[in-house]
């Protein structure tokens, strides 16, 4: 068990796309175990991926449990999660424990349906809104190497550029 | 000397102001600090932290020669810099109403009754000429509960303004 390092902007790793994880092994849950550390040794985060620790394997947690009245599945190791569907939008403020000292609003969807497998290899389905979507939303372009301030909209400005499917990229 | 100066510019919106304004002191030695800039009506508005060791006096003549050009106006004050330390919003407030002189006033009275402290506050006048339409977004911290805020803004129904209280919250990930 350990707190490791979280990168922090403007490292370039941030940037870089994870890869699918293929082997289920022991390595790889003490890495999960880790990382939750470091999760729970920062300001309150309710997600990490591994890229933000120097990891770019396509794992994450997300665990909005605490915040109340909030639906949620608990705490949530998602690996090689995808999203199936998503439906809805609305915009919410956002941090990242890779980007300190700012926030800013961002566009998300609020309901989604995504597929991951678990720790061991599992495959599962999950359906999920508001801020539990959102939380796993935000994790899930960490593995694509983007960040929410690559997504910052403002009420004057481009609120319905919805994605960012790239560095630099212009839609 | 303030290691922080605060730029505020004002002119008739035109493109290229702040790629001329920021040359001038990127040319001077200046580093730029946070900012805000916007266009309001026709005009264009800066508000912009200047660092550097450079005075009043020679920040104004290393801009006077853009400032004509582009016919801007300008002031120069030294200021704290205080940068890395943002205050978080927690609340958000939605106002609209039929434009009328007193909206703003109104609104933010009660909420400074309340201790809620102003972070951020834009405005518009929507809708047509003849029927304008006042819009108005703030955001800010407060400790009062938002059952407290709702109750406090209920009372400016009567006077034809909606007030719409909601919680800011900050997602970390």
């Amino acid at each position: 068990m350990a707190v490791l390092e979280v990168l922090k902007l403007p490292d370039e790793r941030l940037k870089q796309a994870s890869e699918p994880v293929e082997s289920f092994d022991q390595e790889l849950r003490a890495f999960i175990a880790d990382l939750e550390d470091t999760r729970l040794a920062g300001p309150a985060a309710v997600g990490i991926a591994a890229p933000q620790v120097g990891r770019h394997q396509r794992i994450l947690i997300v665990d909005v449990s605490g915040r109340p009245k909030t639906t949620s599945h608990g705490h949530l190791v998602l690996i090689n999660p995808e999203i199936t569907h998503w439906e809805g939008f609305e915009i919410g403020r956002e941090g990242c424990l890779s980007v300190p000292d700012y926030t800013g609003n961002v566009i998300r969807a609020t309901r989604i349906k995504l597929k991951a497998q678990d720790p061991e290899g599992k495959s599962h389905a999950y359906e999920m809104e508001g801020y539990e979507a959102r939380a796993v939303q935000h994790e899930m372009d960490h593995l694509d190497g983007l960040l929410f301030i690559d997504r910052v909209v403002s009420r004057r400005t481009d609120l319905y550029r919805r994605k960012v499917y790239q560095k630099g990229g212009r839609d | 000397m303030s290691e922080w100066t605060m730029l505020t510019l004002v002119g008739a919106d035109r493109p290229g102001i702040v790629a001329r304004v920021t040359r001038a002191l990127c040319s001077a030695g200046c580093n730029l600090g946070e900012a805000s800039m916007i266009r309001l009506g026709g005009n264009f508005t800066i508000m912009l932290m200047v660092g550097g060791e450079r005075s009043s006096e020679s920040l104004q003549a290393a801009l006077d020669p853009v400032a004509q050009e582009l016919g801007l106006r300008l002031h120069l004050d030294p200021v704290r810099g205080g940068l890395h330390q943002h205050l978080v919003p927690n609340i958000q407030v939605r106002v609209a109403g039929a434009d009328r002189a007193g909206i703003v006033a109104d609104v933010t009275e009660i909420l400074a009754d309340q201790g809620f402290n102003i972070l951020e506050l834009e405005s518009d006048v929507a809708g047509d000429a003849d029927k304008p339409v006042y819009i108005m977004n703030i955001q800010g911290y407060c400790e009062r509960t938002l059952e407290s805020l709702e109750e406090a803004l209920s009372r400016l129904a009567a006077k034809g303004i909606s007030a719409d209280v909601a919680p800011v919250e900050i997602l970390i990930g």
